[in-house]
């Protein structure tokens, strides 16, 4: 189930850049069995107000948000035919003022604050609404993050779920030759009292499974250290800082295709 | 002022449970009361305005009304770009409380003077700006702030002098008459509130009648209470404890400009930064041309009131 699902996220995710002409694949790729996990299941989507909330931290992956929105109709597709067009709400980061975006991101490090704030309310309001965010590693540079961990774990807030797609590369390189302080990230996150999950950030299930598992109602926050790869399923995309921001080309774009056709048929 | 804001607050929050208010580890002496009263709805950020103000756009959109309470250099500035993105952006209930606008930290210095807060303010369209110029318009005003769905920015002094015929009166988008005359206008804001009175009773003494207004609400602007002011006067002087762009100042150009008023404009305020300069708010007042007899020198010399000695400029403009 949320293996179709996953694969239906990534051939949007090449089938609209292409048709858009924009880059972040790699990016979009890297979180879309996350994405996959998330609306396969582990995420409660609906339901108005008390809905959980879910913070695309990470805001320029977003294609994988919308992908995973018209995958499991939330989305009309024609909609998503609008990706990155004059006037469109699918711009290359989420904006609220579409359904099934509940908060507008793109400047990174401002997410989990967010989030912590959403958390916190539910808990004053007695809800048993969970919150969601979804970090990049490199994310993670930004010192608010840092104090957005603190204040979760100070306050307990069991409610709140961090997801950190760790592809290891950013924008310019990869994290460890970015700004690598040495310790594992596992050890920070642990530092700042939160409870730390290792995972395989291309195993939907296996995240449902440890999301299952976490206790939300007491005790400290959750991060997900989701082992990932940048450019996930496409062989010339996987590990290259350069598809950070390319747009792929026709033959690319068959190719890139091909592969994730055929890695789910295997 | 600010006791005037903490006890008004809680009485905001006696009557509203959506009430919230967190601090970046500042008030002391001042946001005991509420902690107290509400310590469920009470929470100290820490030292990390970025994330308070994140927080507080969660607590919002979740239907909280989230007052973050700094110093106002830090509310306003260290998480701008984090009040941008959220309340701002996402068009929810945040109050941006920050306290001891304009150089009313005196001795601490420069990194404590709010001289900005209001012009990166008003640059947003849908932040409301409301600088209340003594601690009955603080309480006044807060009752009002409660109906505003979007975001708030609310600049608190320090001080707590009452501005002589202001009797406690805000509404928002409206500017307050304190004074009625014929000869000049006197427009102020925040600190600039006080000095203007004085200023006024010094021209007065000099035969020269003012009108004095003290402008609270700054978005959504007084445009039509200004234009009726402006209207008919020959010289218009705004008062402010802020740079004299993108403040009050700018505000008032913007109306005579927009609305095609024909008085001539000056404006009191900073015009360089307040820097290793630190004393107490009065001195620094005089420092940068916001005494009394600075600003009704101002007046009198550009009126070229007859018997008027005073230099055209203030002493620091001669000086830079």
């Amino acid at each position: 189930m949320t293996t179709a699902l996953a694969h239906e996220i990534k051939r949007t995710i090449v089938d609209e850049s292409k048709r858009a002409g924009v880059g972040h694949i790699g990016s979009a790729l890297s979180i879309a069995d996350l994405v996959a996990a998330l609306y396969g299941g582990v995420l409660r989507a609906d339901g108005g107000p008390e809905r959980d909330r879910f913070v695309l931290s990470k805001g320029h992956a977003v294609l994988a948000l919308y992908a995973a929105l018209v995958a499991t109709g939330r989305m009309p597709s024609e909609q998503l035919a609008t990706y990155c067009g004059d006037g469109t709400l699918l711009g290359a980061h989420p904006e609220h003022a579409l359904d099934g975006v509940d908060f507008s991101t793109g400047s990174l490090g401002q997410g989990l604050s967010i989030g912590a704030g959403a958390a916190l309310a539910a808990r004053m309001q007695g809800s048993d609404r969970r919150v969601f965010v979804l970090l990049s590693d490199a994310e993670c540079n930004e010192g608010s993050i840092w104090e957005a961990a603190m204040f979760a774990a100070h306050a307990q807030l069991a409610n709140l779920v961090a997801i950190v797609d760790v592809n290891g590369q950013q924008a310019l390189g990869y994290t460890r030759d970015v700004l690598d302080p040495g310790p594992p990230a596992s050890a920070r996150w642990e530092a700042c009292g939160w409870e730390v999950h290792e995972v395989d950030g291309h195993d939907p299930d296996g995240i449902a499974a440890v999301v299952a598992e976490l206790d939300l109602s007491s005790g400290p926050p959750h991060v997900l250290l989701a082992r990932t790869v940048f450019g996930k399923g496409v062989s010339f995309m996987e590990s290259r800082i350069e598809w950070h921001y390319l747009p792929l080309d026709d033959a690319q774009h068959a190719q890139a295709v091909a592969e994730l056709d055929s890695a789910r048929e295997a | 002022m600010r006791s005037a804001f903490a006890s008004e607050l809680v009485r905001l929050a006696e009557a509203d449970e959506r009430v919230v208010l967190l601090t970046g580890d500042l008030g002391f002496g001042v946001l005991e009361p509420f902690a107290r009263r509400f310590p469920e709805r009470f929470f100290n950020a820490g030292v990390a305005e970025q994330n308070m103000v994140g927080m507080a756009t969660g607590l919002a959109e979740a239907g909280l009304t989230p007052y973050v309470y700094s110093i106002a250099t830090f509310a306003s500035m260290r998480g701008y770009e984090f009040i941008r993105n959220g309340p701002i952006l996402h068009d929810l209930p945040v109050r941006v409380v920050g306290v001891g606008g304009g150089m009313d930290y005196g001795h601490n210095g420069m990194t404590h003077y709010a001289v900005e807060d209001i012009g990166i303010m008003r640059v947003q369209p849908n932040m409301r700006i409301v600088v209340p110029a003594d601690p009955a318009q603080t309480r006044a005003a807060l009752p009002s702030l409660q109906q505003i769905d979007g975001p708030v920015y609310l600049r608190l002094g320090k001080e707590s002098s009452p501005v002589p015929g202001l009797d406690g009166r805000f509404r928002l988008g409206r500017a307050e008459t304190i004074g009625h005359g014929e000869d000049v206008a006197l427009i102020a804001a925040g600190g600039g509130a006080v000095v203007a009175t004085a200023a006024a009773a010094l021209l007065q003494e000099r035969g020269l009648s003012a009108r004095t207004v003290v402008v609270s609400s700054l978005n959504p602007a007084p445009v039509a209470d200004l234009a009726a002011v402006l209207d008919g006067v020959e010289l218009a002087l705004t008062v402010e404890d802020h740079y004299v762009n993108g403040g009050l100042g700018s505000l008032v150009a913007e109306t005579i400009a927009e609305e095609r008023l024909g008085c001539r404009l000056l404006r009191a305020g900073l015009r360089r930064p307040p820097a290793g300069e630190s004393g107490s708010r009065d001195h620094l007042f005089e420092r940068h041309g916001l005494s009394p007899a600075a600003l009704a020198a101002l007046v009198l010399a550009r009126l070229d009131h007859a018997g008027a000695t005073a230099p055209a400029h203030p002493r620091h403009e001669a000086a830079t």
